[in-house]
This record gives structure tokens, C-alpha cells and sequence, in this order.
């Protein structure tokens, strides 16, 4: 169900933790799913939990309690736009409305293409560098400017 | 102990306690909804909030430990304050649909919201609606009502040992549900109902059956495995409604297994195959209703008739050993009072070596609650978590707190405890493999053993088993049914002698039924050579007693006792059920009570003397059976019938009505071990799922349609299908008649056997339970 | 972001002045660049001169170095809480920074995680911890990605692994990544969470000392506490107390967010003023009028900018104040801010947050939520505030974790100092502030947007 290679990032995982706690390493390999399929199928969670001997309802849990994994296929590019107070004193809610409208979409939308996915996030600890956003979970852009949001559409391709 | 004073009342309590512990040891109630002296503390719901002294908040009596010298105020403004604050919390998003509630009249938020609810609702907003899951055909769900104290998910998690419940999603969204869209499989699964303190998961086949306050209710006890669990029997219009857990820390604790809480379905069955409502003869091959003057004196003269004219040896009788001490017991004296030891309840067992053999009456072996205090068990034969759900879930307990469990058996089911170590062989070579154990153990503990020993060697997993064994303080080695069933289980329950004498350990039986160890106490079974259950059917009688049993399910060999009654020529039977069998072999049915009909009692494995009176009245023209064999007994003009009272048949073959039976004693005589392999090619494994046991189960729907009442398949290890070129799923040919059946893939049996479900219409023709079976390619 | 300027600064002293927005083009933070400004040579202090377990302790004691991740608990004591002889234990960083206006720990992981590590180690010695965690905010891959780097470095120069330069000291240090929880933050949630499982606090006791991870004793410090020990370990504690002021020990992060001319980090010693950070920041945004100050992270009480200006940056001056200093976030608000709008925003988050564990978050936070959010949206009634404040006081102390005093205390603090503003809302039915002049706060400015106010 899932590649070699991600099977060895989560087995990297794995052996971060105590030999009979293979379970803390379902975050990440969660992680490693999703990034590899793009979102997480309940037949996927039910994989990553077979594969590290945890009930499957426990990896069921992990996965919806979490705000970063997708339950839903999304997007190419899942944007997520910080809109918390201290950004949105910097204008995290404008730049979000700026995405919207440049794409389209609203907060848990995806283009028609299915290229974009827009989601509302909550701090990401980065505060002083707002707005920022985060694509793909994984890529931080700070300093979201008008044209800073347009390069990054742009590079998005 | 450490001292505290709650509300005034000085009180001492062991090191360790909590606060709701203390409180509930000095009869202080304290308003909670997640805690539960079963399960790990949560301390989620916030209800138990108290004031203690010093503590700046209010603390949760459920998980604050009691400090010595501690003060506590449950009903001081502080607490009340933060209690009822809780419980506007717990409503706001509550539906309080309590009239169409079925937990109504039952319901802790109810009641608590009865007593810290405020008046006029403040909260204005709309209310969260959680959708409903489909958990199976047990357990029903309305889980907008859920106020999310996660008893039930611990449930499944710790007592269970499966986590097929979980708490998703975070937040006020949080919902309780399966793995998405699962059932719950579990065997005691219905336990979440009593569990749950609203009316989020109630009980399906109860669903809008009636309002708690409108039910009756009785004390009982479970007519089904050995356990002997206390019962709550309610009853509405003559009408067993429902089934409850009565608390019993000796027993069942505060839980049932899925079958002891909805088998009462099976009462109120209907049909060909539902309860027998009237008695009934057969004349010139059509059935006749009949009055029961009538058909007790068919019965009567049918049986004396072959007993004069062919001998009182060519009578035999079949008795549940699901039928009460009371039943058991007349129908033994009828037999023999005709003349015939041909009497037997203990259909499934294969092996009769040991009779004559025994000091006394095989039993558990010790108290069940001891089998808690075990830091050692060795369980030898037993599919344990179907045989015997509330059994095993102690030992998980155990295993938790770190007994050593090991397993030998002839599958590797997963029991959901955490085991040390399981040996798993086909069932031909059980003996020698738990020969291998004892040699083992002799060895560590530098014993001698006889000579049939100098051939065995002993395996990684054998030593492994023995030096835990050897190491524990408190050891056991419980026999289940498979050890109790197989066909060299004298050897099985010698070797176990063995190794309890070598260790210093407890040795039993897990019995099978609710009376397998008062059936010894009764007499149902031979006392001067008469023919056991086994040449009962492979000698077939001329006339047979059947009572409360259906022989082709109920048997080692259905397909032989199914031949045998059929060639009779007179069987009467006494059942509360019809069945398509009987009205085949049987000239004459009466309708006699199931447990809830009668009062009667069972002897449990640990020998425990539990008598219990009718919840209902008889259905229909039902009759208990003690009145109707009492009849039959005063119609064959036998002394000692005039019974009045049940009680003054249970007093006469007990003595009174002592709390455990006297007699218990598992020892034999010494014999021979017969340690050779006497099967080959293909073995079979027989299980007995755990709703087709008993006739009741058999007949409550909603127990019919969970996972684990699947048609039977043959399950076969990769090994063995890649062997015969068989695919799992395909249709295979099994026996000398050509049974068609579904194989099935299962790593979980050994070598060269294949695994197919007894008590089962579908496997009748199958035969015995032990042997080797032809699988080919359909 | 970095750090943009510092009074006498212990952590950030050397730090290279990075691209802002360029995270790749970083410097400064590798193994070479840690040393060569002084790094692991406290970690080396420690096993050279033998100090033993309890010497390192007091000497974290003597600095009156206070927790860094929001509580202020004083570091050293916490150490001393941990069993002595068991066999394992855990050292745990909490970099789960997800408070809303704390952003330090984020550069800390960026511009120096050796920092971190050696402070961990140095810790991991103290206690007697085999094996440490960094629990990351998921949110930044980035700088969980260079952790690792990081840590492979420390483990291939001999600062991790076994027998530590040659000390017989064993300890190792892995990272786990968060995955977006802000309760993740809480401790013993954090626990839970690298366990594998929800993040659901924990209820205390036991604590983690006793019962931490895979229920072995467990340590668990901020980032920053961690990031202060090397040079406690290096100029001894009495130096880093002299940096700040009794009972508050050292210099510390100040994240400033908001409406100030540059929002960043700055390291200031405890005790310095507020007034004077303002000024380090450039001072208000377009010259405006300081409104409002959150001091402490979101979770901490507003405070009116009045009051605020006369406050110094240490522990007790602003819980002297009615607020915290928490985590050190300094929210700026000026006089362009809907004081409605940002608290429903708030509110929306504990209510997204709460992990739904105990009944007065799960349900009170909803509840919170929605009765905000109706009197942004001019459905306010009068009698809304003063349940709002009632409900918000029926979760504060009720709760299993503090999550329910974060959610509960920006709501009372509002209410009680802005009441005009939510009462001027129920009866007009909109805000005080002007919808233009709201705009005008804001730096995105865009010809296409209209900006939306309420
Ligand atoms: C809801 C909640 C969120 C928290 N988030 C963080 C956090 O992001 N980072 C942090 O270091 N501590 C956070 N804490 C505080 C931690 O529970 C803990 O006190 C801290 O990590 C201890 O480290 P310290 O003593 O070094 O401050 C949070 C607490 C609560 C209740
Ligand atoms: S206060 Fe909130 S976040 Fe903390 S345990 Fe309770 S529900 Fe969870
Ligand atoms: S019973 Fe104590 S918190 Fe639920």
C-alpha cells in the first residue's frame, strides 16, 4: 500500500523509540502516508496502524484528532493561511481574503482543478513574520505581500 | 491506612485510595459520570469536583489520592457550586429527550440533573447533533446523548482488550465510534450499555421495548457456561424483556457476556424451531396436540413398555448439562428407577476412562475469584475467550498486573491478553506436547517421572511455559473445554495432575455448561457401569430420554446421535423448543420450562450451590421439568417422587442447601498415559461458537447476527491450502459425505488440520468433533 | 524573523543576522559556527571539572532561571524533583510553540539549535535521563528537518551516543513532530502525543517527575530553558540572575506582535521596561495610539496600554498588573482594533483547541464561542456579558489542564477593560471603531481588496 522508500522513512521513525513503543512513531508515519498519497483514506490509516501493531481505532484517533492531516483528498498545493490575532494585527485575514479571491476558492475549498486547497490555520509560531503561510504542511512563506502571494501561485504550477 | 475526614466523618482508608473511594467506603455519595471502579481514571466529566481543604480549586474526588489528614467537603458551597456548574456544562448540548429516552428512569444524568440542574436554560445557542453509528445488532446508539466520559472506550480498551471503540476528532466535536463504520465484535460488548450513564448506547433488542419502571424483576442465574453468572431477569406482561448483570465480585464482577445478556430473545422465540407451547405425540407419523394427562401417560407406558419388553438396558438417557440440579437429578432416579444407569449429561466428552477413577467430583479447582490472585496459569485446551468470556477478561486483568498467562492449544486465536507464551499443536498432539511441559518442570525441579516420559524432549516453547511456571508463587493449569472434550483427555487431565503436583499448583476444569459440575452431583451420569453419552449414541438404545439437550448439536458426535434417536423407537423429549430434529426422531414433546420458568439450580465450576425461583410464569402449557419428571415418576409408580418443592429436591441430593457442594476433588487414581498421536492425515478442530452452545442461544436473533454467529467455515493455514490447491474463499468438499463449505484462510491453525465450527446445522454430518477429516477441491 | 536587538544579550549573543524571508540561505546554526562562538564548552565544563548531578542542579538553581514555556516555574527546583536511580528517565523539550504571539522558540531552532541540544544534554546528565525528545510544532518541518541535521552533527562529533566525551555519560536525543495541536503544548499532553496517541492532558498528579513518558520520570522544559542552561553551565548562575532582577533571573525572548514598526524577537534582561521594548520595536505602527497589550501570549489577561506602559518585563510586574508574563509574547493592539472581533477570533481558537477531554472546556469554549460571535454579528444581548464572563469563570479551575484558564481568562480580561466597546456592539450593533480606520491597521494593503471589517 504504500513505497519502499516511505516504509523506510517511517522504519527511520520507528527506531527512534523504545522497541515496544512502535506506536509513537504514528504521527510521522502518518506523515510520510499522507505526503505520499495526498490525503488519508480510512484504508490508509488502517495500513499505517496494521504495519506499526496498534489498534487501528487508536491510529484512528491520531489521525482526526491532529489538524494537519487531511482526512479529504485535497489539492496539489494545500495552502494554509495563519488568520490568529497577532497575524491578523499584520494582515492575515486580508491576505487570506487576497487568496480566496485570486483562486476562487473559500477556506476548505479546492479549485476545480485540483491544484489548490485553501485552509485556515491557527499560530504557527511565527507571528512576527505575518502573514505567513504554509504549504503542503511542510514549507513555510513569511511576509505574504500582494506580490509575495502572487510568486507563490505563480511557482506553483 | 491513612486517615481523612469527609464531611465531617472521620474515617481510615488503605495507602492508594482516591477520594470517591473513601467516600464510597463511608457510604458518601460523590455525583460522577466517568469514573468507574472497573476501569482507569479519566477524571474527564468534572461531576466529582470537592472541596478540599487547602486546595485553592475544587479537586476530582475520582483521581485525587487521599493525603493523610486530608479534609473533604462534597456538599460544601464550594463543591456544589462547581458540581452544578459541571452539570450545565454536561445539558447545554444535550437533547433531554428523556421521554423517548430509553435509558429514562434509569439514567445518571437524569437523575443527577434532577438534583444540580439549574432551572431555565442560558445557554440559547443551537445544540451539536452527533450522528448515530451502526455498532451491530446489540448495541444501539444515540450519540447526541453522549456526554463523551469515554467509559465505553476504556471498556473496550482495558476490559475488553480490544480498542474497537474510540474517541475521534477533538474538541466539541468529538465523537465516539468504531474504526469507521465497524461493528463491535466483541463477545462482551453489551456490557457498554449498563456502562454508558446516559442513554447514548442502549441495548438494541431492548429498544423501545418498554419503560424501565413498568418491568419486574428477578434474581436468576446464567443457564449458560459454568461461570454461573448472577443474573437481573425483567419481565413485562409474563414477557422476559431484558437481562441485567447482578453485581457479584465473586463471580461475574459487575459484567455478562453477550450471550448471558440477550439469549432471553431465544424465550420468546417462535416457529418450527421456536418454543414448544404445547405437549405433543406423533400418531401414525403426523403430530397430535395433546393434553398433558395424555402425553405423560404416552410417555410413561413408552417407557415402560421397553423397558419390560426389551430390557431396562435398552432405555438411555440424554440430559443437558444446561438443565438443573432439580431436573438432572429426577431424571436419574426415573432411569434407574426403570432399571437403567444408562444415563448422561456430558454429551460433548469423548473420553470416559476416568470413570471409576475419581476421588470425586471434577471442578475448577479452586474459587474463580482465585484465579485472579494467580501470578502463573498454564491454560490447557480452551478456546477462552468464546468458551469463556468473563474467565478470560480476568486473566487480561491479571496479565496487566503481571501474571504470566501461557496457552496450549490446538489454535492461536487471539485471546486479547498479553500472553507469555503459546504452544499450539493439533489436537492429537496436545498430550505429548503438554508431556513436554511436565518433563520440563521435572527437570527444573529434579523430579523423576515415569517411563513413558524417556521419549519426550522437551521444545523452546514446552521450556519456556515450565520455567515460568516454576518461578511463580501462585500457579494454575485450567483445563477448557477442548482438554475436557478430546479424546484422550485422561491423559490431558493426568499430565496436568502431574504438573500441578510437581509445582505445588492448583489444577481444573473451566466447566462447560451451567450445571457441568452438578451434573456429577445429581447422578446424570452412570453410577453402576451404565452407558455414558458417548455408547449412549454409538450403541443406539431403543428408547431415549432427551432433556433440554438436541443430541445432534449438543453431542461429540451429532451425526451419531442423530442415527441413533432416529432408529429408536420411542424418544420423548423434554424441551422448552421445538426443532425440525425432534419432530423427525421424537414420538412425544413436552414443553417444559427454560430457566426463567423454573426454579432450579446450578452448581458452578467452583462448586458454588446457586438456586434461583421463576421470573415468569410457564408459557403456554409449559411445565417445569422437576414437576413433569416428578409426574412421570409417580405414573411409573416410583417411590421417592412426591416431591412438593424443588427446594425439596435440590435439599435431598444436597443435604440442605450448603454455599458450595461437598465432594470437589479432581484427583484419579494413578493410570497410564497414552502420549502417541492416534490421528493422521487431516485433523479436525472442532469449536463450539460461542451463540450455538446452548439451545436458548441458538435462538436469539440478535445473538444470530453478530460476527461471531458466521456460518462455519473450513479454516485451514496457508500451508495446507497451498497443499490441497485450495484458494481462501473457494468451496471445498469436506468429509465422507461430501459436506460443501467455504475454506478460509487462518495462520491461526496448525499443520495438517482444518478448523470447522460444531453445533451447527451446516456441519451436523461431519460427525465427531476429534478425528481426521477429507478436504478436497468442490 | 531573527532577533532584531538585544540588551546584554545570554542567547542570542553571536547570532548571524539571517535573510529574513529565506529561510535555505541561513548560516550560523551549524555545529562549526556553535563552537566557534563558544558552544558545548559548558557541556565540556561539566565533565572536566566532575561536577556531579546535584552541583549542575544548583547551580541552575542559583540563576533563578524560570520556566521559559509560560508558568515560570523555576527550573532547577523541577530538576530536583526527579527520582534518583531509576533506571530510565526522560528529558523532554517542549518546542511546540503554537501560543498565538509566541515566536522565539522558532527562531532558537533556526539560528542556534545546538543550544537546545546542549542544554538538553547538560540537563539529561543532571537528572539522569538515557534518552531525551524535542517535541516540534508541526507547523515548522523546516527547522524539525534541521534539528535532525543538528543532531546528527552533535551524535557524529561524540556529544550524543554513548559514553559522551569519554565522560561514561550515555544519552541520546531524537526529534518528534508535532502535527498540529496547540494543546500539544500542554505537557503531559506533549507526553501522550510522542506516545503515539491523542493529545490529551494528563491529570495531575502524578506528575511527570514521577509518571512521565511510557510512564517513566520525565523532565520537560521550554526551548529557551534549555537554550539558557549553556550559559548558566558557562558564567555560572549567579551571573545570569545578575542579568535580570531577583526572583527573575537572566535576560529573555520577547516576541513582539501587532501593530509596532518591527515585530520580532528581542532579548532583554528581566526587569527591563516595557516602555522601552516599545521603543526597541520602533514604537507604533503609523504613529498610532497603543490600545491594548496581551503580555504574556494570547492565554495571558489583556491589559490596557496605559497600564501597560508602566510595567517592567519580569514575572512579577505584570501579574502585579493583573496579567502574565507567560511565554513572553507581547501583543500590540492599537487604537485601530475591534477589541470584539479580536477576542471572537481568540475564543474561536480555544474552542478549535480544546481537546474535548473535560466537559467545562469541551462544552464551555463552544459556548464562549458562540455567544462572541453573536455579538460581533449584532445579535447581542444585554445580558450577554455578564454570562459571558460567568460561563468563562465556571471553566477557570474546573479543568483538567490549564487550556480552560487560557480560553476563560482573555474573555474576563476583555470584558472587564473594554466593556464599553462589547456594550456599544449589543446596542448598535456594530462596532465602536470605524470599518476604515479598522482597514487602516492592517499592513496588507492591496488596490484589489476591499478589507474586511465588521
Ligand atoms: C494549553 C497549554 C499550552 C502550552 N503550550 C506550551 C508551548 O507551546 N510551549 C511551552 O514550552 N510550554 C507550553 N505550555 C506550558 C507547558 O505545559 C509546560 O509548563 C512547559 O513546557 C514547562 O517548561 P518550562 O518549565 O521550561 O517553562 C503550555 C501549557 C498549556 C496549558
Ligand atoms: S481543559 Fe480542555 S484541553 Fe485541557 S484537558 Fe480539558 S478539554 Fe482538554
Ligand atoms: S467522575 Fe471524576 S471527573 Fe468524572
Amino acid at each position: 500500500m504504500l513505497s519502499e522508500a516511505t516504509l523506510k522513512n517511517i522504519d527511520r521513525e520507528v527506531a527512534k523509540y523504545p522497541a515496544d513503543q512502535k506506536q509513537s512513531a504514528v504521527m510521522a508515519a502518518l506523515h510520510f502516508a499522507q505526503a505520499e498519497k495526498g490525503w488519508l483514506s480510512r484504508d490508509l490509516i488502517g495500513y499505517v496502524a496494521q504495519y506499526l501493531g496498534m489498534p487501528e481505532m487508536a491510529a484512528y484517533e491520531v489521525a482526526t484528532f491532529y489538524n494537519m492531516y487531511d482526512l479529504k483528498p485535497v489539492g496539489k498545493y494545500k495552502i494554509t493561511v495563519c488568520t490568529n490575532l497577532p497575524c491578523a494585527l499584520s494582515g492575515g485575514v486580508h491576505a487570506a481574503d487576497y487568496v480566496k479571491q485570486k483562486l476562487g476558492i473559500d477556506f476548505n475549498e479546492t479549485t476545480p482543478d485540483g491544484k489548490f486547497t485553501l485552509k485556515e490555520g491557527e499560530c504557527m509560531g511565527a507571528c512576527g513574520d505575518a502573514p505567513v503561510m504554509l504549504v503542503n504542511n511542510v514549507h513555510m512563506r513569511s511576509f505574504m505581500t500582494p506580490e509575495e502571494i502572487d510568486k507563490l501561485i505563480a511557482e506553483c504550477k | 491506612m491513612l486517615e481523612l475526614e469527609i464531611d465531617g466523618k472521620s474515617l481510615q482508608v488503605p495507602e492508594g485510595s482516591t477520594v470517591i473511594e473513601a467516600a464510597h467506603a463511608a457510604g458518601i455519595y460523590i455525583p460522577h459520570f466517568c469514573y468507574h471502579k472497573k476501569l482507569s481514571i479519566a477524571a474527564n466529566c468534572r461531576m466529582c469536583l470537592v472541596q478540599v481543604e487547602k486546595a485553592p480549586k475544587p479537586m476530582p474526588a475520582c483521581a485525587t489520592p487521599v493525603a493523610n489528614g486530608m479534609k473533604v467537603f462534597t456538599h460544601s458551597e464550594l463543591a456544589v457550586k462547581a458540581q452544578k456548574d459541571v452539570m450545565e456544562f454536561l445539558l447545554i448540548n444535550h437533547p433531554l429527550d428523556c421521554p423517548i429516552c430509553d435509558q429514562g428512569g434509569e439514567c445518571q444524568l437524569q437523575d443527577l440533573a434532577v438534583g444540580y440542574g439549574g432551572t431555565a436554560a442560558r445557554f440559547q445557542e443551537e445544540k451539536r447533533v452527533v450522528t448515530n453509528k451502526n455498532l451491530g445488532s446489540l448495541v444501539a446508539t444515540d450519540m447526541t446523548r453522549c456526554i463523551n466520559c469515554t467509559r465505553c472506550v476504556r471498556f473496550t480498551q482495558e476490559i475488553a482488550g480490544l480498542m474497537e471503540l474510540g474517541q475521534a476528532f477533538r474538541g466539541d466535536r468529538a465523537e465516539i465510534m468504531t474504526f469507521v463504520e465497524r461493528t463491535i465484535d466483541s463477545e462482551i460488548s453489551g456490557n457498554i450499555i449498563d456502562l454508558c450513564p446516559v442513554g447514548a448506547l442502549t441495548s438494541k433488542p431492548f429498544r423501545f421495548a418498554a419503560r424501565t419502571w413498568e418491568l419486574s424483576r428477578r434474581k436468576s442465574v446464567s443457564p449458560h457456561d459454568a461461570l454461573g453468572s448472577n443474573l437481573v431477569v425483567q419481565v413485562l406482561h409474563n414477557q422476559v424483556k431484558r437481562v441485567l448483570p447482578l453485581e457479584n465480585e465473586a463471580i461475574n464482577e459487575c459484567w455478562l457476556s453477550d450471550k448471558e445478556r440477550f439469549s432471553y430473545e431465544g424465550l420468546n422465540s417462535q416457529g418450527d424451531n421456536g418454543r414448544l407451547v404445547k405437549p405433543m405425540v406423533k400418531q401414525g407419523g403426523a403430530w397430535k396436540e395433546v393434553d398433558w394427562n395424555v402425553a405423560l401417560d404416552y410417555a410413561a407406558h413408552a417407557l415402560r413398555d421397553v423397558a419390560k419388553n426389551q430390557g431396562a438396558d435398552a432405555l438411555g438417557a440424554l440430559v443437558s448439562p444446561h438443565a438443573t440440579l432439580e431436573e438432572m437429578a429426577l431424571a436419574g432416579k426415573l432411569l434407574r428407577g426403570l432399571g437403567s444407569d444408562n444415563i448422561d449429561f456430558r454429551l460433548r466428552q469423548s473420553d470416559f476412562s476416568l470413570d471409576g477413577q475419581r476421588n470425586g467430583t471434577p471442578w475448577l479447582g479452586m474459587k474463580i475469584a482465585d484465579i485472579s490472585a494467580l501470578d502463573r496459569v498454564l491454560v490447557v485446551g480452551s478456546f477462552l475467550r468464546k468458551d469463556h468470556p468473563l474467565i478470560a477478561q480476568r486473566l487480561r486483568q491479571s496479565a496487566k498486573k503481571g501474571a504470566q498467562i501461557s496457552v496450549l492449544h490446538a489454535t492461536a486465536d487471539d485471546l486479547y491478553i498479553k500472553l507469555f507464551a503459546q504452544a499450539i499443536a493439533a489436537p492429537a498432539q496436545l498430550p505429548a506436547l503438554l508431556a513436554e511441559v511436565v518433563k520440563a518442570v521435572a527437570h527444573a525441579k529434579n523430579a523423576t517421572l515415569g517411563a513413558e516420559f524417556e521419549k519426550v524432549g522437551s521444545g523452546e516453547t514446552a521450556q519456556k511455559i515450565a520455567a515460568s511456571l516454576v518461578a511463580g508463587q501462585s500457579a494454575g493449569i485450567l483445563l477448557g473445554n477442548l482438554a475436557q472434550q478430546h479424546p484422550q483427555a485422561a491423559t490431558l487431565q493426568r499430565l496436568a495432575q502431574q504438573l500441578a503436583n510437581l509445582l505445588g499448583a492448583k489444577f481444573g476444569f473451566i466447566g462447560e455448561a451451567a450445571n457441568s459440575v452438578g451434573g456429577h452431583v445429581a447422578k446424570a451420569c452412570p453410577q453402576q457401569g451404565g452407558r455414558n453419552a458417548a455408547r449412549l449414541v454409538a450403541e443406539p438404545r431403543k428408547a431415549y430420554l432427551v432433556l433440554g439437550a438436541e443430541p445432534e448439536l449438543d453431542c461429540a458426535d451429532g451425526a451419531a446421535a442423530l442415527a441413533a434417536l432416529k432408529q429408536a423407537a420411542s424418544v420423548i423429549v423434554l424441551s422448552p423448543f421445538k426443532s425440525a430434529a425432534a419432530l423427525e426422531y421424537a414420538d412425544c414433546l413436552l414443553p417444559v420450562s427454560p430457566f426463567t420458568e423454573t426454579s432450579g439450580t446450578f452448581v458452578n465450576t467452583e462448586g458454588r450451590v446457586q438456586s434461583f425461583y421463576a421470573a415468569a410464569q410457564p408459557l403456554g402449557e409449559t411445565r417445569p421439568a422437576w414437576k413433569v419428571l416428578r409426574v412421570l415418576g409417580n405414573l411409573l409408580e416410583q417411590a421417592g417422587f412426591d416431591y412438593e418443592t424443588s427446594e425439596q429436591v435440590r435439599d435431598d441430593v444436597l443435604g440442605g442447601k450448603p454455599e458450595f457442594v461437598a465432594g470437589l476433588d479432581n484427583a484419579v487414581k494413578a493410570g497410564a498415559l497414552d502420549l502417541a498421536a492416534s490421528c493422521s492425515g487431516i485433523q479436525r478442530i472442532a469449536d463450539v461458537p460461542i451463540h450455538f452452545a446452548d439451545p436458548l442461544a441458538r435462538r436469539a436473533p440478535s445473538l444470530q447476527a453478530t460476527k461471531d454467529a458466521a456460518a462455519p467455515t473450513a479454516r485451514m493455514n496457508p500451508a495446507l491450502l497451498a497443499k490441497l490447491g485450495i484458494g481462501d474463499g473457494q468451496s471445498v468438499k469436506v468429509g465422507a459425505g461430501g459436506t460443501a463449505l467455504i475454506a478460509q484462510l487462518d495462520a491461526g491453525v496448525p499443520e495438517d488440520c482444518v478448523r470447522i465450527a460444531a453445533a451447527h446445522a451446516a456441519t451436523v454430518a461431519l460427525g465427531p468433533l476429534f478425528g481426521s477429516l477429507k478436504v478436497e477441491r468442490a | 524573523m531573527a532577533i532584531l536587538e538585544a540588551i546584554n544579550p545570554a542567547l542570542t549573543a553571536g547570532w548571524h543576522q539571517p535573510d529574513a524571508w529565506h529561510m535555505d540561505r541561513d548560516s550560523g546554526w551549524r555545529l562549526k559556527d556553535y563552537e566557534a562562538r563558544g558552544g558545548y564548552q559548558a557541556l565540556k565544563k561539566v565533565f572536566t571539572d566532575k561536577l556531579s548531578q546535584d552541583q549542575v542542579i544548583a547551580e541552575v538553581k542559583a540563576s533563578v532561571l524560570r520556566g521559559r514555556g509560560g508558568a515560570g516555574f523555576p527550573t532547577g527546583l523541577k530538576w530536583s524533583f526527579m527520582p534518583k536511580g531509576a533506571p530510565e528517565k526522560y528529558i523532554v523539550c517542549n518546542t511546540d510553540e503554537g501560543e498565538p504571539g509566541t515566536f522565539k522558540d522558532r527562531d532558537l531552532m533556526r539560528l542556534d539549535p545546538h543550544a537546545v541540544i546542549e542544554g538538553m544534554i547538560i540537563a539529561a546528565f543532571a537528572v539522569g535521563a538515557v534518552r531525551g525528545y524535542n517535541y516540534i510544532h508541526g507547523e515548522i518541518y523546516e527547522l524539525y528537518q534541521r534539528f535532525e541535521e543538528a543532531l546528527a552533527e552533535a551524535r557524529a562529533a561524540g556529544y550524543l551516543g554513548n559514553n559522551i566525551l569519554g565522560s561514561g555519560f550515555d544519552f541520546d536525543l531524537f526529534a518528534h513532530q508535532g502535527y498540529g495541536a496547540y494543546i500539544c503544548g500542554e505537557e503531559s499532553a506533549l507526553l501522550e502525543s510522542i506516545e503515539g496517541k491523542k493529545g490529551q492532558p494528563r491529570f495531575k498528579p502524578p506528575f511527570p517527575a514521577q509518571v512521565g513518558l511510557y510512564g517513566k520520570p520525565t523532565t520537560i522544559n521550554n526551548t529557551e530553558t534549555f537554550a539558557s542552561i549553556p550559559y548558566i553551565l558557562r558564567q555560572g548562575g549567579q551571573a545570569f540572575l545578575d542579568l535580570g532582577k531577583a526572583n527573575n533571573g537572566g535576560t529573555k525572548l520577547f516576541s513582539v506582535s501587532g501593530h509596532v514598526n518591527k515585530p520580532g524577537n528581542y532579548e532583554v534582561p528581566m526587569g527591563t521596561p516595557f516602555a522601552k521594548l516599545l521603543e526597541m520595536c520602533g514604537g507604533m505602527r503609523g504613529g498610532r495610539k497603543l490600545k491594548a497589550v496581551i503580555p504574556g501570549g494570547s492565554s495571558a489577561p489583556v491589559l490596557p496600554g496605559h497600564i501597560m506602559m508602566d510595567c517592567t518585563l519580569d514575572y512579577d510586574s505584570i501579574a502585579k498588573a493583573g496579567s502574565m508574563l507567560g511565554s513572553g509574547a507581547v501583543i500590540v493592539m492599537d487604537e485601530t482594533v475591534c477589541m470584539v472581533k479580536s477576542l471572537e477570533r481568540l475564543s474561536w481558537f480555544y474552542y478549535e483547541e480544546s481537546c474535548g477531554q473535560c466537559t467545562p472546556c469541551r462544552e464551555g469554549t463552544g459556548w464562549l464561542y458562540k455567544l462572541i460571535h453573536r455579538i460581533e454579528h449584532g445579535q447581542g444581548r444585554p445580558e450577554d456579558l455578564d454570562l459571558l464572563d460567568d460561563v468563562a469563570k465556571k471553566i477557570m479551575g474546573r479543568t483538567i489542564c490549564a487550556l480552560g484558564d487560557a480560553a476563560a481568562l482573555p474573555v474576563i480580561s476583555f470584558v472587564k477593560h473594554f466593556r464599553s466597546e462589547f456594550e456599544y456592539h449589543i446596542e448598535h450593533k456594530q462596532c465602536l471603531v470605524p470599518p476604515d480606520v479598522q482597514k487602516a491597521g492592517s499592513t496588507f494593503h492591496t488596490r484589489l481588496m476591499a478589507g474586511a471589517t465588521c
